[in-house]
């Protein structure tokens, strides 16, 4: 059953419709995530002792920061796959994640930016942590650029994959980075192991917001996907009956 | 009200952020949803000039 579920799934007609079910879902526990992630973490937690209200800024950057190098590390998977079995739909997973992944790294690279004014005194600095994340927004759009130089949707993929997966490397850099060089950045607050050092009253909207945003994401590649799906397969006979049945 | 705007004096920080991250979410939202109906489109205009050409 679950080889049958991933055959579907390879098809890029039943990924389309399968797809046009779960973004609604997405959206909704998104935005209902979303609401309360802002709602705890803007009114109900309270202010830093130390930073008073500017620490607020964490409920995105964090989340978004997260999500820069989770989206990377599915878009690499996603990858390798694409490259070992030639499946469709992952390779139209690696490119539908790249936009949204450039998104978030940006985002945290700018709301850090916006962060670390007021509580470093500058808005950059080229330590450690801050310039791996810059490359990381530079391998995300050298992906974009790639896959948008090549004709062939199919030779892109590939070349796009290579490229996400020799990128991966940066990620470990990222994540330890705080540990391997005195940085300005903060090391982390919240770890797998031990005790966050963070009170549950500020920890819960931080986690609610990084829910909130894997869900959007879920939604975004998703749909991205579809549109990715119908570019590529424009010639094919189901796109051509959809467009058909939809002009009735 | 006007207290919880002036975010103790960090607002000029703190909604640039919040403002910032809404827009690009929402253009993440819409970038693909008018990327597939332009696609449609050109089928659907594809689709009807073949026909016209071949009765």
């Amino acid at each position: 059953m679950i080889i049958r579920f991933f055959h579907q799934m390879g098809s890029p007609r039943y990924f389309y419709d399968v797809a046009g079910k779960l973004v609604p879902w997405f959206m909704v526990s998104f935005l209902i995530s979303l609401v309360l992630g802002i709602y705890y973490g803007l009114f109900v937690a309270p202010p830093d002792y130390q930073q008073g209200e500017s620490y607020r800024i964490m409920y995105i950057h964090v989340p978004a920061a997260w999500m820069s190098m989770f989206i990377y590390v599915v878009m690499a998977v996603s990858g390798l796959i694409s490259l070992v079995w030639r499946i469709k739909m992952t390779e139209v997973i690696v490119i539908s994640s790249a936009t949204v992944g450039a998104s978030f790294t940006f985002l945290a690279l700018v709301t850090g930016s916006l962060w670390g004014k007021p509580m470093w005194g500058t808005w950059w600095v080229w330590d450690a942590r801050l310039t791996s994340e810059l490359l990381l927004l530079f391998l995300y759009l050298g992906i974009i650029a790639l896959h948008s130089a090549v004709e062939d949707k199919r030779v892109a993929a590939r070349a796009v994959s290579i490229l996400a997966l020799v990128g991966v490397v940066n990620i470990p850099i990222i994540h330890y980075s705080v540990e391997w060089w005195n940085t300005l950045h903060q090391p982390a607050s919240i770890t797998k192991m031990g005790k966050p050092s963070m009170d549950i009253s500020m920890l819960m909207p931080l986690l609610i917001m990084a829910i909130s945003f894997k869900l959007y994401y879920g939604a975004v590649v998703l749909m991205r996907a579809r549109a990715e799906i119908i570019e590529r397969e424009r010639n094919a006979r189901w796109v051509l009956e959809m467009v058909e049945q939809e002009a009735k | 009200m006007s207290e919880f705007f002036a975010m103790g004096g960090y607002a000029v920080y703190v909604w640039p952020s919040f403002l910032l991250t809404a827009i690009i979410l929402v253009a993440n939202i819409l970038a693909p949803m008018l990327q597939r109906k332009r696609t449609l489109t050109e089928i659907a205009r594809k689709l009807r000039r073949a026909r016209k050409e071949q009765p």
